[in-house]
């Protein structure tokens, strides 16, 4: 239940200061456009001055050693300025996998260079929807040959390496392979959220490593640390989006006064921070319950399901409150609603998650709740 | 003194005082000469000056030794706390004992007909006749009020101000002429409140708390007490256990009088602890739209929860308000009971049009689903809530205002 620590705080007033200089609305802009997506002088500031690659990394394998909680920090201020560039993908996705499901030699040979930054490795999933699925499209046989396909994976058009989740003989396998290798294609996606770019991966008999397993439980995980990293990034989205729109509303004078004063738009906008109260507490205690092995199973869906939903909430009101100028490509806020409808669905939508709490809850209870007076606490 | 101190002291003069066989008006001023009914409140008034963490360890050791406290339940500590704030030496000296020994109850007589959300609209009418104020007018929501032996109370003195300046706040005895309760019937049949009507009622000139005009104020003061709980459902369990006494009965009829307003205030706020045992013993658990709206439900819950503990922990190291982050609170309180309510009606399907005895939970599903409109009213409604957080919390800009000038002059209810 505690707040965050005082080197907390303080790692995350150096994140956001080192992220409100690199990505402004205008690089999100000009990146977006690009084919790549990222500015390589940035990414590597990122990696070498700020460290933030190998942020959750263990020091053995070169990272900083922290958890999932200063994660979240990172990913919560990178959703606030909409950051571009490989983190989630390489660091986040790519490095959880790793640590949960690759062997002491993969970790030992890869994790360095992802926290260097070095290396970009992207996390072939073939199931982004449930997590619970995954394996029903990419196989890889005994000799360790690929085939199969993944319509969705994030930053795979510039990864150095594509780490793969298929379906073995013996359950799901984890696999290395060259993006550029022999039967493997990567086709850029069209997409509505220009800042996270995705590809269609494809394996046609490629011939990869073999670098480690991941057992239900282990896909569980991976499952709740991604979802809390992303519910992470969301709220920083919200919060960035209710303050912009507030803001906005203190501004723009229609009928002599302020629209902020009108009671439709303050009460639209007091709901939206209630919402985001809630789910920002969800986030981080999910955080927490990483960090400590403890608390309820499906605390990161409860984070993952309010924290889209409040995003989208957000945004929609964010386009909205605005009126005409929030509907221009000119107007910054579409960069937003446009991350918030992707994050929404990635990695499960919210009653993906909603279910997925609830079977949890049906095999092991729900936590004890109090009969509860309501009202005045606080 | 530190928690250890504290401990061994209150232990040993309780040794030497408590005995569960005095009748509880004769413990309650051994306890008051004793120094232990309030030891927050300053030496001169009855108290050790302890902090709020000083004085939770003397009620630890009070409850861990089965010794009855201080009379706390219902309304009276909203009075006992404004006074203490505001009240002059005379008032503290006169009032305060009889609080805590129990002798008197009290009732808050705030609201009225005319004036519920805007509070500072009150126009009960004080005038000052011959060196007393002579009261006439309407209160309305008044808890407990039917057995009060006094009430605070906030009326108009000056009509030629603007609204916040011309009021005052008294403190009234209820057991006069002039003061008539009457029941207040709630839609769901409960009778928690009362309406009190005054005629020609009368304060002596030394029960006007905080000076003539400043009631708002006062007011304002008695109301972050209420925000804080103090007027909330007391909970007096975990004093007797199995030990035996008489005090033991006469204090639990105490608190149970006090707490009769509240036994629906749980259903109020949604019951959300039965939602999944409900579920369960349905078989609505297996339905996956009923799931979603469950899953949803528990989310608020969670996350109400968890915001509060964290409001709660920035309120301790002073780097929040309490205000704004209690109207979240409440606004989240009337969201998950309105979600509540949604899933018990969908886990109870038609049943849920049965009532009484014979019906779901003897009859506590029917009593959530016509309690739960109160949350969003009573205390200050939701529109007041996301009015206090848009303009305390986000900043926005306060909205035209159309009761500027004296009072006298701003349209109001007839």
């Amino acid at each position: 239940m505690s707040d965050f620590s005082k080197e907390q705080q303080l790692f995350r007033d150096i994140v956001s200061r080192f992220l409100k200089e690199v990505s402004p609305p205008e690089a999100v802009r000009e990146l977006m456009v690009t084919e790549d997506g990222y500015d390589v002088s940035v990414w590597k500031r990122l990696c070498d001055e700020a460290g933030l690659a190998g942020t959750h990394i263990p020091e053995e394998f070169g990272g900083a050693g922290f958890g999932p909680i200063e994660l979240g920090i990172v990913t919560e201020e990178m959703g606030r300025t909409l950051y571009c560039g490989p983190f989630f993908a390489s660091a986040v996705m790519a490095g959880s996998a790793l640590l949960l499901g690759g062997s002491d030699a993969t970790k030992a040979s890869l994790l360095p260079q992802i926290a260097a930054g070095s290396l970009i490795a992207a996390l072939v999933l073939d199931d982004v929807d449930d997590l619970g699925r995954l394996g029903h499209s990419v196989s890889v046989d005994a000799g360790g040959t690929l085939s199969g396909g993944a319509g969705l994976v994030v930053d795979a058009h510039i990864a150095d390496v594509l780490i793969v989740v298929a379906r073995g003989e013996n359950g799901l396998e984890l696999v290395s392979v060259a993006p550029d290798a022999d039967g493997v294609g990567v086709t850029p996606v069209e997409v509505v959220d220009p800042t996270r770019k995705l590809s269609r991966v494809d394996f046609d008999g490629a011939s990869c490593e073999k670098i480690g397993s991941l057992d239900d439980a282990a896909v569980e995980a991976l499952w709740n640390h991604l979802s809390v990293a992303l519910a992470h990034e969301m709220i920083g989205g919200a919060q960035h989006m209710l303050d912009s729109t507030v803001e906005y509303t203190k501004v723009r004078f229609q009928f002599g006064r302020p629209i902020g004063s009108f009671q439709a738009l303050k009460h639209r906008c007091a709901d939206l921070l209630m919402d985001l109260e809630l789910a920002r507490a969800l986030t981080h205690h999910a955080a927490r319950c990483l960090d400590s092995g403890e608390g309820e199973p499906y605390a990161a869906s409860m984070a993952k399901a309010a924290a889209a939903d409040a995003y989208v909430e957000a945004v929609k009101a964010g386009v909205q409150l605005r009126g005409g100028i929030g509907f221009t490509w000119e107007d910054d806020t579409h960069l937003w609603f446009k991350r918030a409808k992707g994050s929404e669905v990635f990695l499960g939508p919210p009653h993906v998650h909603r279910e997925r709490m609830m079977t949890m809850i049906d095999k092991e209870g729900v936590d004890d709740i109090q009969r509860g007076e309501g009202g005045l606490v606080a | 003194m530190n928690d250890e101190t504290i401990r061994e002291t209150v232990g040993r003069w309780l040794d030497e005082n408590w005995s569960p066989d005095r009748s509880l008006r004769e413990w309650r001023e051994i306890l008051l000469e004793g120094g232990w009914a309030a030891p927050h409140y300053p030496e001169e008034y009855f108290g050790r000056g302890f902090t709020n963490e000083q004085a939770k360890v003397v009620a630890e050791v009070f409850k861990e030794r089965g010794a009855v406290p201080a009379a706390q339940a219902g309304p009276r500590r909203l009075a006992s706390e404004t006074i203490l704030a505001c009240g002059n030496d005379d008032q503290k000296q006169r009032f305060l004992r009889p609080i805590l020994t129990g002798e008197h109850s009290w009732c808050q007589l705030f609201s009225e007909p005319g004036s519920g959300s805007d509070l500072a609209g009150v126009s009960t009418r004080a005038e000052l006749e011959n060196g007393q104020w002579i009261l006439n007018g309407q209160k309305v929501w008044n808890t407990s009020a039917h057995h009060a032996d006094f009430g605070i109370l906030l009326a108009r003195t000056d009509w030629d101000v603007p609204k916040h300046q011309g009021m005052s706040y008294f403190l009234i005895d209820m057991r006069q002429e002039g003061v008539e309760v009457r029941p207040l019937r709630q839609m769901n049949g409960h009778q928690s409140f009362n309406e009190v009507f005054m005629t020609n009622a009368v304060v002596p000139a030394e029960d006007l708390v905080g000076g003539e005009g400043n009631g708002w104020h006062v007011a304002t003061t008695t109301l972050s007490f209420e925000r804080r709980g103090f007027v909330d459902r007391f909970s007096g369990e975990g004093y007797r256990g199995d030990r035996p006494g008489r005090i033991y009965d006469e204090y639990e009829a105490e608190v149970e009088e006090a707490n009769e307003p509240y036994t629906w205030y749980p259903q109020r706020a949604g019951r959300v602890d039965l939602v999944v045992p409900r579920a369960r013993e349905t078989g609505a658990i297996k339905d996956p739209v009923i799931r979603q709206e469950i899953a949803r439900l528990l989310c608020m819950h969670r996350g109400s929860t968890l915001a509060l503990a964290g409001a709660e922990a920035k309120r301790k190291a002073g780097t929040t308000q309490i205000i704004p982050a209690g109207s979240i609170g409440k606004l989240a309180a009337s969201v998950i009971a309105r979600q509540a309510s949604k899933v018990h009606t969908m886990i109870g399907g038609a049943d849920t049009m049965r009532s009484g005895s014979q019906s779901a939970e003897d009859g506590v599903i029917a009593e959530i689903l016509i309690s739960v409109p109160a949350i969003s009213i009573a205390g200050g409604t939701d529109e007041i809530q996301r009015n206090i957080i848009s303009e305390r919390v986000l900043g926005m800009p306060k909205g035209h205002r159309a009761d500027k000038g004296p009072f006298r002059e701003i349209k109001r209810n007839s």
